[in-house]
Parts: structure tokens; sequence; C-alpha cells
């Protein structure tokens, strides 16, 4: 097995490049599952047996808490890499990730909040689910609290990447807190290992706005990393190349 | 239309809710690519201030 390709992931003027042309890649399918996952949300699923038309909340409330874990995950993911290799580009990547979950784990927590008083008569209760999420919205804030307080870029990589690699034992905990504890919350009706609890004209739009949202990180992810990557080069000579382009 | 808008009569949570989410999408969006302008714009700096020599 050859690792030139992961050496070549490692090099800023490589990954700036490829960022740039994969960006588009993403972006359009992304949005043309959002849109039609909004459709069949909103449209075409028939109203729940139970909670009406107030269980439409679902198709941005589960793709704003799935983007909350998937995000946090893949940047403890990323700043282990660049803690162990010592790969800038893997520290820039976990850098990139932590506004874009810092603000989907605040949709999940509000539309969550919107969920929860029509159908349990509260907004907010200091449930297992919902504090473990305010936990995570807590351990992003502090990531780019501790990011923003060290000036110099490398050490601020290597603290934050410690803080975030830590951190990721609530993403287990978010996940299972509906399992291991008596919980308002509902249990997954998606992910888990017999087949989706519900029918496939409310499940398709779901799993269309979870890939949707996916994809749309991906897209977002790939533009605030070229902006990170170049905030890192110092002295290459190919910032020339990529700020003229 | 008017059924539409009012969502069997939770209108004042689920339109709340697909708007603080789309925002957020939109937000993400802006952010990213004012970020990115900005890293350009500071990278152009560091060049000149060397003299277009990197």
């Amino acid at each position: 097995m050859t690792w030139t390709w992961f050496h070549r992931l490692a090099s800023p003027p490589y990954v700036y490049a490829l960022a740039a042309r994969l960006t588009p890649w993403f972006a359009w399918p992304a949005a043309l599952l959002i849109v039609g996952g909004l459709w069949g949300g909103l449209v075409l699923a028939p109203p729940d047996y139970q909670q009406g038309d107030g269980f439409r909340i679902i198709y941005v409330h589960a793709p704003s808490a799935w983007m909350s874990l998937m995000v946090y995950t893949t940047m403890a993911v990323a700043a282990a890499v660049g803690l162990i290799w010592r790969i800038k580009v893997a520290h820039a990547v976990a850098a990139s990730c932590a506004p874009i979950g810092a603000s989907f784990t605040f949709a999940a927590l509000v539309t969550g909040a919107l969920w929860g008083e029509p159908m349990w008569g509260t907004y907010w209760e200091w449930d297992p689910r919902l504090t473990s999420e305010l936990i995570l919205l807590f351990l992003y804030l502090g990531y780019m609290g501790l990011r923003a307080g060290i000036e110099d870029t490398q050490r601020a990589d290597r603290a934050s990447a410690l803080l975030a690699v830590v951190g990721v034992v609530n993403v287990p905990i978010i996940h299972y807190s509906v399992t291991w504890w008596n919980s308002l919350h509902q249990a997954p009706s998606v992910m888990r290992l017999s087949r989706p609890a519900m029918p496939s004209s409310m499940l398709l739009p779901l799993l269309m706005m979870l890939l949707g949202f996916t994809l749309y990180f991906v897209a977002v992810l790939l533009v605030r990393l070229r902006s990170e990557v170049l905030a890192r080069e110092r002295s290459a000579s190919w910032i020339r190349e990529a700020v003229s382009a | 239309m008017r059924a539409f808008l009012d969502m069997g009569g939770y209108a004042a949570f689920v339109w709340p809710a697909y708007l603080v989410t789309l925002t957020v999408v939109v937000l993400n969006i802006v952010w990213a690519r004012r970020a990115l302008s900005r890293s350009r714009a500071d990278a152009r700096r560091r060049l000149d201030r060397r003299g277009g020599e990197p």
C-alpha cells in the first residue's frame, strides 16, 4: 500500500487547489437534496397521526442535531491526526469545523425547544439528551474561545486539538442518552439497527435532508479550509498563485 | 395555501424552526466566504510587505 495520497493531503498547496475544485461538486448536490427534502417534508409527507403537522420540525431538527455530532466527530478526528502526525492541514480542518458545528448545535437546541413546547409542554428541561447537547455547544464555544485566546497559530492548534479530542467522549453520551437514561426525548427512529420507524413518505425527505446537510457541510468546510490553510502559510511562494487566482 | 401556512395549528412552532435552521445554513455560507476573502487579503498584505518576495 502506498501512502502518497496521504502525504499529498498534508501538502497545503495541493489541498488548497483541491478544495477549490471540489467545492461545487458538494454544494450543488447539497442544494438539490435540501430543496427536494424541504418539498417532501413540508408538502408531500402526510401529517403524523399523533403530532399532526407539528412533526415536520423533524426535517430541520434531526439534520441540525446530526450535524452537531458529525461535525464534532470530524473535528476531533482531524485534531487527533494533527496532534499525532503534526500535520498543519489536519489542524486547519479541525479549526474549520468549529464554527459550523457550533451554529448547527445552536439550531438543534432551538428547533428542539420549538418542538418540545407543543409536544412535551416545555421549551426546556434539564434532561440528559438536552443537557448533553447544551454541553456540546459549550465545548464548541470553548474550543473557539481557546483558539481566539492564543495568538500563535501552532500553539492554538495544539491546545485546541487537545480540548477537541477530550471532548469527544460527549458524542456517544449524547447519542445514547435517550437509551441509558429516562429521557423526555424520543429514542432514535432512523439510526437504529432495526428498520426505521417511519413510512417511506416521511423517511425519504428526512434522508434527503440528512444527506443534503452532510454534503453542504463538506462544501462549507472546503471553503473554510482554504482560508485556514492560507492563514497558516507564512513564506510559501504558492501563496502568490493562490491570491492572484 | 392557508391550510399549509397554518401547519395544522403548529405554525408558531414549525415556521420559526425552519427559519432558524435556514438562517444558520445561509449564514455559514456567508461566514465561510467572508473568512476566505479575509485570509486572501491578509496573504496579499504579507506578500506586499516583503516587497513581492515571498
